[in-house]
């Protein structure tokens, strides 16, 4: 994984509450066995009408927007199905955070493990932050170890994050290694569960 | 020094699965039951064989092919599947559930199907266990009072090379259905009256336990479909105490607990609820005695109202960024504000999905459908969730039922639930759908989708508009 410590980039609007999975990657990319390439079905209905033609009101298509490492979202972002692969077509796309007043349980997991950072602010911070984004051209700066958010203009919003969440992001750890420094302790988990339920061991 | 408070059913299974408390804060949860398919899968075999691992309890994991094959010809096997993207995704799963000495139950094997029919149909789903699955509708398992949730694909790695997760604790919320429901009323009805009340993040960082007697009541079909609808609360977890209802829907069957164990099971099962003076972070109470069927309208689940209501006008409120969501969900839905919901004539039905495909389901659907006939205007499909649910509602003359009335009887998966095989709505076509999601786009794009009971929808497939059931009762 690779860690998050801060970024500085163009931040994009994207102003609808509850963006569910299907949204960010639509189930035709789902067939893929492989993590990279999915950033061209991110927001795929939304970005392209029915014959692939880019559609034109929709922020990432405007040239503004094209190159954003931030997108700033509605309420409950992320919710409905558990796919990993929302986090990585956001991340193919280049975008490494999102802020949003709330992010589904499952997607806010899938998204820390793969190291894009979710960030929850208060909905009026991130009406003010979709403001000044509309401006356009303007750089955005996360700063994790500090867990701020300065907008162009100066203006600094301090957000909340798991300490756990941010040890991980910031030193980009793999969660697998990790656990297996509990080997022993799985190890003996089974043998006592085996005794005490022994019907749990599958025949 | 006031009392302890008692412990609800939710930390007492989560502590019972505490390995290590990790890094944190972070506890290491072993889990008893890891569900695979093929769409979540492939990436994380792939992280696994590319750091040396195996899986570490390939006979605590299943794997079944559901989410993308097609729901005919499935005897001929992979060579059935016309789509390259989907046969690729079920070969690579094939591959590596061989690899690893994964059981599967195989295209064309009765005992294969939706991943959450087929896991308490097999009897592996049982109180007390921690069961996870790379899908959000894992929480269904939780009617057998079992802790369970949806993963993405790095934590379906990491169960595979650990057969532990790392969670931290939910809030809990308990939520109590009081009162019998009248006839036509269900467990669709109660999750989507829930929804409607809570929202589809107001349950968000909670366990969900599910309690009252209505839900005492219900059958573990229903209790399923409750659990089931979980997730569109925005809570991964819904939990019901398991009781005779549940030991009873489980004796006998294959993963079951045999012979002594089964006594020994039964009497650890017996203690799995929560203490009478356990606490919960939050508490809600919904009476069912004057529910009536509920049906959505919008494309959320929270977008649900009672079939004898309108629709909604945007212009209504003064909550402005409500006014536009509703504004969006008509607009795509192609509704008029005040319009009956009755009066919204559909195009397509579809009974199926992990929500609503079980042999209760398929039962009800089929009275009301008995000698009635779909509407020459709709497609109606009946898509039962496994091979073992098909094969019973035949046994059962269902089939017969369904085919004289006009469905089209088909072969079990997920179907038109998401649409990542060819069953699929085209833009602009209505369905009334017993699956869980009315996303924009969710079963085809453009279709639009209304939410409802199994029984609500065989009504609608014969009246080809969204109806009241109970007109039928
Ligand atoms: S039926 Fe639908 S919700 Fe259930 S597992 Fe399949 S795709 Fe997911």
């Amino acid at each position: 994984m690779i860690p998050f410590t801060t970024l500085t980039a163009r931040a994009a609007p994207l102003d609808i509450d509850n963006v569910d999975t299907d949204q960010i990657i639509p189930k035709q990319f789902l067939k893929t066995t492989q993590r990279d390439g999915l950033a061209r079905g991110l927001f795929y209905d939304l970005r392209f009408d029915a014959e692939g033609r880019p559609r034109e009101g929709f922020v990432l298509n405007d040239p503004r927007f094209a190159k954003t490492g931030v997108l700033i979202a509605g309420d409950n972002f992320g919710c409905g199905s558990s796919r990993e692969h929302a986090p990585w077509a956001l991340q193919d796309f280049g975008i490494r955070c999102v802020i949003a007043p709330s992010f589904a349980d499952i997607f806010r997991n899938n998204a820390l493990q793969n190291g894009l950072l979710p960030v929850v602010l208060p909905r009026e911070d991130c009406q003010a932050l979709m403001g000044e984004a509309l401006g356009g051209n303007h750089l955005f700066s996360v700063d994790l170890e500090r867990q701020t958010v300065t907008a162009p203009s100066g203006r600094e919003f301090a957000f909340d994050i798991d300490a756990n969440a941010k040890r991980k992001l910031m030193a980009g750890l793999d969660a697998i290694g990790e656990t297996l420094a509990h080997s022993e302790a799985i190890d003996a988990f089974e043998v006592s569960q085996a005794l005490r339920q022994p019907w749990m061991t599958p025949a | 020094m006031p009392a302890m408070a008692g412990k609800t059913l939710y930390d007492k299974i989560f502590d019972a699965h505490l390995v290590a408390q990790g890094e944190g804060g972070e506890a290491v949860l072993y889990i008893d039951l890891h569900l695979i398919h093929e769409v979540t899968t492939p990436q994380a075999f792939a992280g696994l064989a590319a750091a040396g691992r195996k899986v570490r309890r390939p006979d605590r994991t299943l794997a079944v092919l559901d989410h993308n094959i097609p729901t005919e010809g499935q005897a001929l096997g992979v060579a059935g599947i016309a789509d390259a993207d989907s046969r690729a995704q079920v070969e690579a799963l094939k591959r590596n559930v061989t690899a690893n000495g994964v059981p599967l139950f195989d295209l064309g094997d009765p005992r294969n199907g939706i991943v959450h029919v087929v896991g308490p149909e097999q009897g592996r789903t049982q109180p007390g266990m921690t069961i996870v699955c790379g899908d959000s509708h894992t929480s269904t398992h939780g009617a057998f009072g079992a802790l369970a949730h949806g993963i993405g694909t790095s934590e379906v790695e990491h169960v595979l090379a650990t057969q532990t997760l790392r969670q931290t604790r939910s809030q809990t919320m308990r939520v109590t259905f009081t009162g019998a429901p009248g006839p036509g009323v269900g467990a669709k009805d109660f999750a989507l009256a829930l929804i409607a009340r809570i929202g589809t993040s107001g349950g968000t960082g909670y366990a969900i336990e599910y309690a009252g007697e209505a839900v005492r009541a219900l059958s573990m079909e229903g209790r399923m479909t409750l659990c089931n609808m979980t997730i569109e609360a925005g809570a991964r977890t819904g939990l019901v105490a398991p009781d005779e209802t549940t030991f009873a829907y489980l004796r006998g069957r294959p993963g079951a607990p045999k012979a002594g164990a089964w006594e020994l099971a039964i009497a650890h099962w017996r203690g799995l609820v929560s203490d009478p003076d356990a606490r919960f972070d939050r508490e809600i109470e919904i009476d069912v005695s004057d529910l009536a069927p509920m049906v959505t309208w919008g494309t959320s689940p929270q977008d649900a109202a009672p079939i004898t209501e309108f629709v909604p006008d945007p212009e209504t409120t003064d909550d402005a960024p409500r006014a536009a969501a509703v504004r969006r969900a008509l607009d795509y839905m192609g509704l008029i504000p005040g319009q009956k919901l009755t009066e919204v004539t559909i195009d397509r039905v579809f009974i199926g999905s992990c929500t609503n495909s079980r042999i209760e389901d398929l039962r009800a659907a089929a009275a009301i459908a008995k000698g009635n006939k779909v509407a020459p205007t709709v497609r109606a499909m009946v898509v039962p969730g496994s091979g073992l649910v098909r094969a019973q509602a035949e046994a059962e003359g269902l089939d017969d039922i369904f085919r004289k009335a006009g469905f089209d009887w088909r072969e079990p998966g997920c179907s038109m639930c998401l649409a990542m095989n060819p069953d699929r709505l085209a833009p602009g076509e209505r369905c009334a759908s017993t699956s869980n999601r009315n996303f924009e786009g969710r079963q085809g794009r453009g279709g639009r989708t209304h939410l409802v009971s199994p029984v609500m929808a065989a009504a609608a497939a014969i009246k080809g508009r969204l109806t009241d059931v109970r007109d039928f009762l």
